[in-house]
């Protein structure tokens, strides 16, 4: 097997052996990176920077001070600030922004020794479903490059699912880690709202965004996971509790574990084809001694109109600060304050983003505040009513990760609902806060990749994990990589 | 138609906390233009709020200090407008739930005692500053300011006349440097002040339209600018107009209010809890610590030197009037046994005058409480009288040293060997025979000369009370 194919565990390996130096692996995927530079996967790839990196990661390699990660090429999502660097997060409004610091993740990764091949492409400030919505274009998927590679985390999909980087990071706050692992055939996890910092990550909707791995496999996730996770003082919405070792738990037996099949999510709008490919690794587990019992979310229904009210409110104040006063975009030409306002937002933001801007400032707007956002925050504590009281008779919750597979580009973008759909059964979970998961679960007819959502209970990575790692054990889903890659 | 007028007063108290409500950076005044604005200050992408629990003790402390309810726990919001110096485009303030709610204040007028019910106070950080005046045709922002915390401190509209404004807002601002909370500065705006003012027919109960008055940030614009809205808004009614509500800026060189915005232009401030921030939650512990740390509040403070000084009223109060003054006294009085009375004269008097006279602290006097206390002493035992105790005062002021090094270094012992002071006299009229004549043929009045010219004669430095008494006996002993 060619060596960009590995994984994180397997590279792991041949660092510690000396079987290969981490100048030797940023080379391989520095390269691939350049060679597949159509997929349009990175904004932003810093060589000199990247081989640096991996040069004093050797010599920690060397000094027998390494940790997993050290030496490890990654790919981040461009939202993570990164110090010296350009972090646009897809938008116009920041394609000229160099961040003055790091972001925690990115520090963690640092302090880690891994080494940062680049920056991810992504949908404008993490709102959209395609990856059609950034400034810097659209990100092809490596199985059919007449199709999205899903969105936000859309570059980093692809490029984990090319090999252009064995592992990437995403974040998620409707789906847009989960959708496009599904979409690309790879594995992607959102861990717990406060399992990991959002310190320094660019904000798109406060109370949902959360980062996670996107990687080749789910013992990939837990290593990057267990780099990522942890309470860090400068968020005060992340958790302090103890970071256990994700790899430890990974193979614990799935005897007697119950899955929650919620009939929300395999109804009206399901693809056929995922069905049938969400039902063959069902009965994978139950092969494996699971059983599955029949829950109900019944509130589900609601998430998608409780998200688009409560994100795009919260969005509409997080964007605020892109006024083009400080930093970032400043419209050329304005006749007074006002104008500088108005101008730089028009033209420093995309279509999707002002439609966001544009419906959560009316939800908060005095007389629609109860109406809509006060609404809305009841609908969210019901949708998490709703999944404890399906936890009560199950210890994790499987379905499809999104209702079909990549779609072709401008398929949807003149239909924001229709885009909206393809989060349907991702969005509740960020409502409730909880961890969730999609794993490579199968194709469809045209070889597009199907993902399984698992979702878990609250700070229960460790058990997501273990539960997509025993999958992965007896099935090669995510070990396929597309033609040509 | 007799008119009332029905006041509320929103105080804005800059917090003496040395980082910021939300980040690391420092809170000192004056520093270099935006060398004290922190990336989460300057709202880069991706920054993060943490809250100073040094602010809510703070407000905790203010809370206690007015028989609040201090709430266990509040909720941080987003007042979301844009600004170019409110660098996140909203500011983190307490909206629906602020650490504050339901106190009172009494004050004082005119002998008349009154509650003035202090609806709420709630923690938010401050803007930045535009700087219109340096910068041709351009604006320049200073953000060193930004994210400073405040207490905001809503008052009940209790208040019915501009005085009564005054009294409350000169209470609470003895209250907040008491408390140790604010450092008061209304120059550097540290302590800021805005009025809501309405009139009423007299003894209709609803509310008049109010106006909200910004920009008065003295003691005697408060009290000019709302005197300036009552007169306007009478003559307005009076004549057929209507008040409408809005915002009026105070213009302290024309003593005049202006419309800055109506309601219709006002903001739409789609407040909402800031996701970013959890619920301030203060437990029991938290409280009872705050509540420890309360000095003796200037309340309690006036009476008790009222009674164990035996003081007047007015001079309790103007003694109380901040913790560093009521101490300086405490400590002279103490060194002074039997003469706290006079000890307070002195402090109200020429000490206040000096002070003033230099701009300087009662901390930074160079006469220091126990310089006075042996001022005091002197003074007491006759060693000097009250007269030369004042340039002795100067004397200690200007660095020459306690009031018995003065005293011993200029000779200015007072004379009261009763020999000594009859032969000045007869010197002096000696010296004055036809005022003497004048005198002892019943010109009365030129008694005072002779007082005169004997005090000039010793310098000063005779007892007034013996000169007196020896010189009616000298004169008096006229041919009849």
């Amino acid at each position: 097997m060619s060596l960009y194919r590995s994984t994180l565990a397997g590279l792991y390996k041949l660092l510690k052996k000396k079987e290969i130096s981490s100048q030797e692996l940023t080379q391989v995927y520095l390269d691939r990176i350049e060679a597949h530079s159509d997929l349009n996967a990175f904004v932003t790839v810093d060589r000199t920077r990247a081989l640096a990196q991996a040069q004093a990661a050797d010599a920690r390699l060397h000094a027998g001070t390494g940790t997993p990660l050290t030496g490890i090429p990654l790919a981040q999502k461009d939202i993570f600030c990164t110090e010296g660097l350009l972090t646009t997060c897809g938008s116009r409004m920041l394609a000229n922004f160099v961040a003055p610091y790091d972001a925690t993740v990115i520090s963690r990764f640092n302090d880690a020794g891994s080494v940062l091949l680049g920056k991810t492409n992504m949908d404008e400030f993490a709102m959209g479903s395609s990856n059609e919505t950034s400034f810097f274009g659209p990100v092809l998927n490596p199985w059919d490059r007449r199709c999205v590679p899903g969105g936000s985390s859309g570059g980093s999909a692809a490029a984990v699912a090319a090999c252009l980087a064995p592992a990437a990071t995403g974040t998620d706050t409707g789906g847009s880690i989960r959708q496009p692992a599904a979409l690309s055939g790879i594995t992607g996890l959102k861990p717990s709202y406060g399992r990991v910092s959002r310190f320094g990550m660019i904000a798109f909707a406060s109370s949902l965004d959360q980062a996670g791995p996107m990687t080749r496999s789910a013992e990939d996730a837990a290593l990057m996971l267990n780099v990522m996770a942890g309470f860090d003082p400068r968020d005060s919405t992340s958790v302090d509790r103890p970071v256990p070792d994700y790899t430890r738990t990974l193979d614990e037996p799935l005897a007697g574990l119950r899955i929650g099949l919620p009939r929300e999510y395999f109804g009206h709008g399901l693809a056929a084809e995922v069905g049938r490919a969400i039902e063959a690794a069902l009965e994978q587990y139950r092969r494996l001694g699971a059983k599955t019992v029949d829950v109900s979310l019944p509130n589900s229904g609601l998430a998608i109109p409780c998200y688009y009210v409560l994100a795009p409110a919260e969005a509409s104040s997080n964007l605020a600060r892109y006024d083009g006063v400080r930093y970032g975009y400043r419209a050329p030409e304005y006749a007074d304050l006002w104008e500088l306002y108005s101008k730089t937002r028009a033209q420093g933001f995309g279509a999707e983003v002002k439609r966001r801007i544009m419906i959560g400032t009316y939800a908060l707007s005095a007389g629609y505040y109860d109406a809509y956002y006060l609404k809305a925050q009841k609908l969210r504590r019901l949708i998490s009513a709703d999944f404890a009281s399906a936890f009560e008779h199950c210890d994790v919750i499987m379905g499809p990760t999104s209702p079909g597979t990549a779609f072709e580009f401008g398929s949807r973008s003149g239909d924001p609902v229709a885009m909206y759909l393809s989060d349907i059964y991702t969005i509740s979970v960020n409502l409730a806060g909880l961890p969730g998961m999609s794993v490579p679960a199968g194709f469809d007819s045209g070889n597009r990749p199907i993902g399984l959502q698992i979702i878990g209970r609250y700070f229960d990575e460790a058990k997501l994990l273990n539960v997509a790692h025993r999958f992965q054990q007896v099935t090669d889903w995510h070990l396929r990589v597309p033609e040509g890659f | 138609m007799e008119w009332e007028t029905v006041i509320g007063l929103e105080v804005h108290a800059q917090l003496l906390t040395k980082s910021k409500l939300f980040s690391g950076s420092s809170t000192q005044f004056g520093a270099q233009p935006n060398t004290q604005a922190c990336a989460v200050d300057i709202a880069l992408p991706g920054v993060l709020p943490v809250m100073n629990l040094e602010a809510a003790r703070m407000a905790v402390k203010f809370g206690l200090a007015v028989g609040a309810t201090v709430n266990r726990r509040s909720v941080f919001a987003r007042k979301n407008y844009f600004y170019p110096d409110l660098p996140k485009g909203y500011q983190i303030s307490q909206y629906e739930l602020p650490v504050v709610q339901l106190g009172r204040l009494m004050i004082d007028v005119d002998g008349m005692k009154k509650e003035i019910g202090i609806t709420r106070a709630h923690l938010e950080e401050d803007a930045g500053k535009s700087l219109h005046e340096a910068f041709e045709g351009l604006t320049g922002i200073d953000l060193n300011r930004a994210g400073t915390p405040l207490l905001e401190i809503v008052s009940e509209p209790d208040m019915r006349s501009a005085k009564e404004a005054v009294t409350y807002l000169k209470k609470l601002h003895v209250l907040v440097r008491y408390l140790g909370i604010c450092d008061g500065n209304m120059q550097e705006g540290s302590f800021r002040c805005d009025a809501n003012v309405s009139v009423r027919p007299k003894g209709q109960h609803a509310f008049g339209t109010r106006a909200e008055l910004k920009n008065i940030n003295s003691f005697r614009f408060v009290e000019k600018a709302i005197d300036y809205e009552v007169a306007r808004q009478v003559e307005l009614i009076e004549s057929g107009g209507k008040v409408v509500q809005e915002t009026r800026l105070y213009d302290s060189q024309s003593n005049e209010t202006r419309s800055m915005r109506s309601k219709e232009e006002a903001h739409d401030y789609r407040y909402f809890p800031d996701p970013d921030l959890l619920p301030l939650e203060l437990d029991e512990q938290f409280i009872k610590e705050a509540a420890l740390g309360l000095p003796e509040l200037p309340d309690a403070k006036r009476e008790r030197f009222v009674r164990e000084y035996g003081l007047s009223a007015y001079d309790a109060e103007v003694l109380t009037g901040s913790r560093e003054m009521a101490d300086y006294y405490e400590a002279a009085a103490a060194m002074v046994p039997g003469q706290a009375k006079l000890a307070a004269n002195w402090i109200i008097g020429d000490l206040s005058g000096y002070l003033n006279r230099d701009s300087l602290g009662i901390g930074d006097a160079p006469v220091t409480s126990a310089m006075l206390a042996g001022l005091v002493c002197r003074i007491a035992d006759s060693t000097i009288s009250g007269k030369i105790a004042k340039d002795v005062f100067d004397a200690m002021w200007n660095g020459e040293g306690d009031a018995d090094a003065v005293i011993g270094k200029k000779g200015l012992r007072q004379i009261t060997d009763e020999s000594a002071i009859e032969r000045i006299i007869d010197e002096v009229m000696a010296r004055n025979p036809k005022q003497l004549e004048q005198y002892r043929s019943g010109q009365d009045k030129l008694f005072g000369f002779f007082v005169g010219q004997v005090m000039k004669a010793t310098q000063g430095k005779a007892n007034p009370a013996q000169v007196n008494e020896s010189l009616r006996k000298k004169l008096g002993d006229k041919p009849a």
